[in-house]
């Protein structure tokens, strides 16, 4: 259980750290900071 | 209040930090938004400072060009593997809603075995709202789109649309046949709440079904020791998620069942 537990979290650091080293958070960031039309019901 | 409460409270409060939002009608465009919060919290919310992991996973499968959600993923796995449901029971606004109204004073409703099976609804919604669809919309119409966040989420009616509406004319105006359709999920959700306990958690909810896979991988959360355990099962007829056994997938680590156990076999902390 601790191995399995131990390469999720590896994995989730690796796909977290290549997702900041190609500037993924700014795609997240240019959706987040502009209105979802979709989320408050207009599409 | 207990422990819990004021965990969830706290997050609450500090997912949606941006007060002054809330009378201006603007959301927050800082660059916290950047980070995903663990809980469903809508990125639209005037009060929102972070982003919604769930429309953020969707945001890859729409727009125009899709992308393998590298870093989205990465953060649920984390908080996943470290917190399971734990999330959802102690850090999740939705489910304080919920809960909120669940405490309203009315008979409640048990759900029979049966109906129990319809949990696995959430994972069919996770599949064809957060895949299928907004690659079903890629392929034909060349732009994919946040098919749960527009067809389903009453997360996003309540905190975003509804504060938003209320303070912007320009918005207020825009609102039509979608918005309502919307509104009846959120006050189906809502009512519902009242007599069923979580009943979005339970049978909607795509962030749940994901964390529900790492409930029994989890760092932290429920667990029993079963030298003290005599097998009385009082932790799962106390249970609110009604789980089958403890600790399962349906289980929020909301604590109940340790409160109950007689010998002390179930704790919550490091598993």
């Amino acid at each position: 259980m601790i191995k399995q537990r131990i390469l999720v979290l590896l994995t989730g650091l690796a796909f977290l750290g290549y997702g900041i080293l190609t500037k993924e958070y700014l795609k997240v960031m240019r959706k987040a900071v502009t209105i979802c039309l979709e989320c408050i019901g207009i599409g | 209040m207990d422990k819990r409460s004021v965990v969830q409270w706290l997050s609450t409060l500090l997912y949606n930090a941006n007060l002054p939002g809330f009378v201006q009608g603007r959301i927050y465009r800082g660059p916290l938004k950047s980070l995903c919060v663990p809980g469903l919290n809508c990125y639209s919310c005037p009060g929102a400072v972070g982003a919604c992991p769930l429309g953020s996973l969707q945001s890859s499968l729409s727009g125009v060009i899709l992308h393998f959600p590298f870093y989205v993923l990465g953060l649920l796995l984390i908080f996943g593997v470290l917190f399971g449901r734990a999330i959802c029971g102690w850090a999740c606004p939705f489910g304080l809603v919920q809960e909120l109204l669940y405490k309203l004073p009315t008979p409640k409703i048990k759900l029979t075995p049966a109906v129990q099976r319809f949990t696995l609804l959430k994972y069919l919604i996770t599949v064809l709202f957060l895949i299928v669809l907004p690659l079903g919309y890629y392929y034909v119409d060349g732009i994919g789109i946040p098919a749960f966040c527009k067809f389903i989420c009453p997360a996003g009616t309540l905190e975003a649309a509804l504060p938003l509406a209320s303070v912007n004319t320009g918005i207020r105006s825009s609102l039509g046949a979608l918005f309502s359709w919307k509104l009846v999920v959120l006050l189906v959700v809502l009512a519902a709440s009242i007599f069923i306990y979580r009943p979005f958690c339970r049978f909607l909810c795509p962030l749940g079904a994901i964390y529900s896979l790492f409930n029994k991988l989890s760092a932290y959360g429920i667990k029993v020791d079963m030298e003290k355990c005599i097998g009385c099962d009082k932790c799962l007829h106390h249970c609110p998620m009604q789980c089958q056994k403890v600790g399962d997938r349906e289980c929020i680590d909301c604590g109940a069942c340790a409160k109950v156990c007689p010998t002390k076999a179930i704790s919550l902390g490091k598993k």
